[in-house]
């Protein structure tokens, strides 16, 4: 199967504290990839790396056949129009109201009319089942709602890889759960490509098709859910716990 | 000779030690880092697409909203300015000199510093603790892989509104505060709105009144971007939140000061 992401021996430090020693892994097209590690593993550094928030020191990093390393400002835009990024604080804009929130990424597309813009908004909507939130402001909205909007805002963009940095963190067991349904929900609606960073456990069993385990900087394992559930290894086992 | 390189490298240590050795260094740095962001202020902002809208709203929020709280300042500034100043011109038997030499204060240095004040800690401490709260609820972030310069919509935008705006909310307080002169004269004597007018301008000339209001584009541009600076460059945690804001205004206002001395300096080269 044809891979959207492509990371060889990454390695990033910051300071003395080298946090990404030596990183290899691929994403499939239509692949959920769920990436499990202690806190401070370097799993949202990595993420980060693929979207250039954050420049690795050493390796190769290729999003959908376009090495990120090597891009200018402009094909880097380009190119994070077709990533979308879940942040574990949903990163809704303060100052906007949630419709607002979700036009904001259309404003460049230009040969959109505002009645498309609307659509589209009332589309996205509902596909998180959040019609009526439309004229709220963040500050009104639950943790799980922010998520919702959070995740409504970037498939806005219909991008072809998404990245969640912890999307579970915060919540209760029920809405978690819903979030995990809606994350394979999206990925079964519009095959896009998954990398779920995450230590819920139940999280990681409801959307994973493959996972990793990132242990001190490296992958340390690598399966399906129920390979590592079944492991005898110590730092795998904690996690299934 | 090893003896005498290792005594050159204690001094260099000893000196890199020294708090007055880090000091320079800390402000040499911000200087620096200062200087940079205003180079990617300009770089930016010829740079289409532009942000008429975020600029607009950003111009209601810095100068509309701004409005009572200059105007209030300003009335009771040229109503407090007027009823200390009289006693002692009393004294010289030259009431009559009131209102042009209220007017020329107002309207050469007090009206334009003490509004730049006003708006460092009102519209500085907003932009800065705004900005930090973005940065640490990671919403420049989202805004950056959404494919959008978070540079243009939120520092270029900011900037410009507080050069734009804060003229105007100089010549508003000015206004205002020779009102609140004119009601001060009126306290114990009795002279005619016209007659108040015509006499603050009849001393005032074009030397009063351009260098004022070029020197508050500078202003505005000062506190826009230390606002800005700080916000955007603010460490993570709360603690990041509070600290952009305090220097925000700590720095602007500060950088207010400079900037009209050095205009006080620029403007007496041209005048008599």
């Amino acid at each position: 199967m044809e891979n959207v992401i492509e990371i060889e021996h990454l390695k990033k430090s910051f300071g003395n504290n080298q946090v990404l020693k030596d990183i290899s892994l691929n994403l499939a097209k239509g692949e959920n990839l769920v990436i499990l590690g202690k806190s401070g593993t370097g799993k949202s550094v990595l993420i980060k790396c693929i979207v250039g928030l954050i420049k690795p020191d050493e390796g190769k990093l290729t999003a959908l056949q376009k090495n990120i390393l090597e891009l200018n400002t402009k094909e880097l835009n380009a190119l994070r129009k077709k990533i979308g990024f879940l942040f574990q604080s949903a990163a809704l804009y303060d100052s906007m109201s949630v419709k607002e929130n979700l036009e904001f990424p259309l404003r460049d597309l230009k040969e959109l009319k505002q009645d498309e813009i609307n659509i589209k908004v009332i589309e996205a909507l509902q596909n998180v089942g959040l019609e009526k939130a439309i004229n709220k402001m963040p500050s009104e909205l639950s943790g799980g709602m922010r998520k919702r909007i959070g995740l409504a805002r970037t498939l806005i963009l219909n991008p072809e890889i998404m990245l969640y940095d912890e999307p579970t963190t915060g919540l209760d067991p029920i809405t978690s759960k819903e979030i995990s349904s809606l994350i394979l929900e999206m990925q079964k609606k519009f095959n896009t490509a998954s990398i779920i960073i995450t230590h819920d456990i139940e999280c990681a069993r409801i959307t994973a098709n493959r996972v990793i385990v990132l242990n001190d900087g490296t992958c340390y394992a690598e399966g399906t859910f129920k390979e590592l559930e079944q492991s005898n290894d110590e730092k795998i086992k904690g996690f299934f716990i | 000779m090893p003896n005498t390189i290792l005594k050159y490298k204690t001094i260099i240590e000893n000196v890199k030690t020294n708090s007055i050795y880090k000091f320079f260094k800390v402000f040499f740095t911000e200087v620096t880092l200062i200087t940079k962001f205003t180079v990617n202020f300009f770089k930016t902002l010829f740079i289409p697409p532009y942000e008429f809208n975020e600029l607009i709203k950003q111009c209601y929020i810095v100068g509309c909203k701004s409005l009572p709280l200059v105007g209030i300042t300003g009335f009771i500034m040229g109503l407090v300015l007027t009823i200390q100043s009289r006693p002692t011109l009393a004294q010289f038997g030259a009431e009559s000199w009131l209102p042009a030499m209220v007017g020329v204060s107002i309207v050469r240095e007090i009206g334009p510093v003490i509004t730049a004040i006003i708006c460092a800690g009102k519209i500085g401490s907003s932009i800065g603790a705004e900005l930090a709260s973005m940065k640490v609820t990671e919403q420049i972030d989202a805004m950056e892989v959404s494919g959008i310069n978070p540079f243009k919509y939120i520092v270029v935008t900011r900037i410009l509104a507080t050069t734009l705006m804060i003229p105007l909310l100089v010549i508003f307080s000015d206004a205002i505060a020779l009102f609140g002169s004119f009601l001060a004269v009126n306290i114990k004597g009795d002279v005619s709105f016209i007659l108040y007018f015509a006499k603050v301008f009849e001393k005032l000339n074009f030397i009063d009144l351009m260098p004022s209001l070029i020197k508050t584009i500078f202003f505005g541009f000062a506190i826009g971007l230390i606002g800005c600076y700080k916000g955007y460059n603010s460490d993570k945690g709360t603690q990041g939140v509070g600290a952009s804001a305090n220097s925000a205004v700590v720095m602007g206002s500060l950088l207010v000061f400079i900037i009209d001395m050095i205009a006080v300096q620029l403007t007496s080269l041209f005048t008599p």
